[in-house]
């Protein structure tokens, strides 16, 4: 029995061991040091595909008091349409469609992507109405991108594209 | 008998940790140990709980006061719940690489296992929202990887990830974390865990407890050798670059760099259902469930007592008999052990010697009619100076590759199938000895069935081996499928002891000559 001990106390060591370093190692390296990550995000709600119209007089009588309404708007919205340049050179982009049995929900956004650090111009562009050709927000911001920098693009409607 | 390569793995670890603690062996006590780490961890959590500040701008502060400021005693609370936790990840994992290396997850025992899985995830998420509450940079990347992938669930609206490019995580949602890592999660963990062992009889949730102490002493060691540590204070305009992940609960997270969080729940569910679904992919068990038979049951409720999986239950008497109660097997819990034979008073092969032996609980498939037959033709074929007989069981060392002329082995379902008259008879009918050879000591595949049989043996377990029967010449001897050598030298030795006792000389008197309830 008494030889038993200096085992035991060896597999306890290991133990110890197993338990310590996989707790925190090995080291993982989520980000070399010569990068940065850009994000794109944000929620809008596309343009509707189509134009309120308005009701006319005679449209409008026939209609129950309850349901007259000055103008009949479409529920569908357009899909949105995100680019990010870095440099001139496309880095990321996407074509959200508005969720909803009807198309007609607002999309979210989320584009992500990891570049070397330094200074980079970055051209953000969306289109979010299928009446316009183009696109109808854009944005230019030079940046002096440091080592694990978060660069966050965010979007309002009042503000536009933000860069954070 | 061959042996699948997981299982020669398995056992050759066992074999070095048998050499190293005997009965108190780890991998015999994998969930005790996991509900001991669980306590480790809960009373350490409600330590730290004290002195924990739930808040974005004053979690991290307040656990480095902990771990710096009071090192000696919150510090070390720290580490033993990291610890604690980690050993418990391990401690599961190898639950399960047990019982799927011994194959004790098919069959009836289905239940258990396809309860088990779920809880290897919450015993994951638990440790996951644990980390997020230190609020550093390693926080701040489990949190925006574990929002990458609440994102991609249909049944959420809006990004959550955007939360923490906006800076607008507020305290109320850090709260909600705490809730659930404090109370929510470990609730949900504890009703799981009673689930898993419901279909279980003498469930143990302590380990032996000089494995306890040891166990609590390296975790105690490691924790004022190595303290655990924080990272940096999170910082949401920057990403951390280099993670010191705990690999037990973190593993999935580096994942995300390479594929989509698509992809990883693709992955993630895809281990799980192939997790969830091995108990019904080949090899298949179909041994058939124990029958009763009234006729020969006298409602003693041994069976009911002995059963490891609670497949048998007891009812008020039907059948009119005037005994009050009678025992019911479940098919659906039954592994088809044959431990209630053993346990039966009925199956004492000296009665009905002219007669197809019936017992009060059967194996449909090896009947202890069968038993006694095959008792009695591998007794009379036996030639020899010392004629050994040996009963062993399907899971443990294969003892018909010990047969010759003067040695035969039976095998049953389980030791536990062994009446102790069924010992004692073929002594008497011209045995010079008997061998038991079921599974390892403390190991028997259907949990008990070793330590029933020996306990029978010894008189302290109905129904006992009866005094008189010479117990020099009874021996028992657990061993694996790959224990040839151990066996082998246990049955020379064996040998050797009954050549010095000499040629049994048995002979049936009046106490062999047992009533039809079998009561000898």
């Amino acid at each position: 029995m008494l030889k038993r001990y200096p085992l035991q106390i060896l597999n306890y060591f290991i133990f110890m061991v197993l338990v310590w370093y996989f707790s925190a190692a090995p080291a993982y390296r989520h980000l070399t040091e010569d990068k940065a990550k850009v994000v794109v995000s944000f929620a809008h709600a596309g343009e509707l595909r189509e134009p309120c119209r308005k009701i006319s007089d005679e449209e409008l009588a026939q209609l129950s008091p309850n349901m007259r309404r000055p103008s009949d708007c479409p529920r569908e919205r357009s899909p949105v349409m995100v680019e990010l340049l870095m440099d001139g050179e496309p880095l990321l982009s996407t074509v959200a469609e508005p969720p909803g049995l009807f198309e007609d929900g607002g999309v979210d956004i989320y584009l992500d992507t990891i570049v070397l650090t330094g200074e980079h111009r970055f051209t953000i562009r969306m289109n979010d109405s299928i009446l316009v050709k183009g696109y109808n927000y854009s944005h230019d911001q030079t940046v002096e991108l440091v080592p694990a920098q978060l660069l966050y693009i965010g979007f309002n409607t009042e503000d536009g594209f933000v860069f954070k | 008998m061959s042996i699948v390569p997981v299982k020669r793995v398995y056992l050759a670890l066992e074999d070095w940790l048998n050499y190293s603690f005997g009965a108190w062996n780890p991998l015999y006590h994998l969930g005790t140990l996991t509900f001991f780490f669980f306590w480790v961890v809960l009373i350490s959590g409600i330590y730290l709980f004290l002195f924990f500040q739930g808040s974005i701008d004053g979690a991290y502060a307040s656990v480095e006061r902990m771990t710096h400021e009071q090192w000696y005693a919150a510090g070390v609370m720290r580490s033993l719940h990291r610890y604690a936790s980690d050993a418990a990840v391990g401690s599961i994992l190898l639950h399960m690489f047990r019982e799927f290396a011994l194959d004790r997850h098919h069959g009836a025992r289905w239940y258990s296992w396809f309860t088990g899985v779920p809880l290897l995830w919450m015993v994951v998420m638990l440790g996951i929202t644990g980390y997020w509450l230190v609020w550093d940079q390693l926080a701040q990347y489990i949190a925006i990887g574990s929002a990458h992938l609440i994102d991609v669930l249909p049944i959420f609206f809006g990004s959550m990830t955007r939360n923490f490019l906006e800076g607008a995580l507020s305290d109320r949602f850090f709260i909600l974390i705490e809730f659930l890592h404090l109370l929510g999660q470990p609730m949900l963990l504890v009703f799981a865990l009673w689930f898993h062992v419901r279909r279980l009889s003498n469930v143990g949730i302590n380990p032996p407890r000089g494995l306890a102490i040891g166990s609590f002493i390296a975790l105690l060691i490691l924790s004022l050798v190595k303290p655990a540590t924080s990272h940096a204070p999170a910082d949401l305009t920057i990403v951390p670059q280099v993670l010191n992940l705990d690999w037990y609960y973190l593993n999935i997270y580096p994942l995300l760099d390479y594929w989509s969080a698509g992809q990883v729940w693709m992955l993630t569910i895809g281990v799980t259902l192939l997790l969830i679904v091995l108990p019904w992919l080949p090899p298949m068990r179909t041994g058939a469930a124990a029958v009763v038979d009234l006729k020969n049951c006298n409602g003693c409720k041994q069976c009911f007592d002995d059963c490891p999986f609670d497949a048998i239950t007891v009812q008020a008497r039907t059948d009119g008999a005037r005994h009050k109660q009678e025992v019911v097997v479940d098919p659906a819990l039954c592994a088809a052990c044959g431990i209630c034979v053993g346990s039966c008073h009925s199956s004492n092969p000296f009665r009905k010697a002219d007669k197809e032996l019936k017992t009060g609980i059967d194996m449909p498939q090896f009947p202890i009619h069968e038993v006694r037959a095959r008792t009695d033709s591998a007794v009379a074929a036996m030639k020899g100076e010392v004629k050994i007989l040996i009963f062993g069981c399907n899971h443990g060392f294969d003892v018909t590759g010990l047969n010759r002329d003067d040695t035969v082995g039976i095998t049953l379902f389980c030791s536990g199938m062994v009446p102790p008259t069924l010992i004692e008879y073929a002594l008497k009918k011209g045995a010079d000895g008997v061998m038991v050879a079921g599974c390892r000591h403390a190991d028997c595949y259907f949990r008990f069935g070793n330590r029933w049989m020996e306990e029978r043996l010894d008189g302290v377990r109905a129904p006992i081996l009866r005094s008189h029967a010479d117990h020099r010449r009874i021996t028992v001897q657990g061993g694996a499928a790959t224990d040839h050598k151990v066996v082998k030298q246990a049955l020379a030795g064996f040998r050797e002891e009954l050549t010095k006792l000499g040629e049994s000389k048995p002979v049936f008197d009046k106490r062999d000559e047992v009533g039809e309830s079998g009561d000898a």
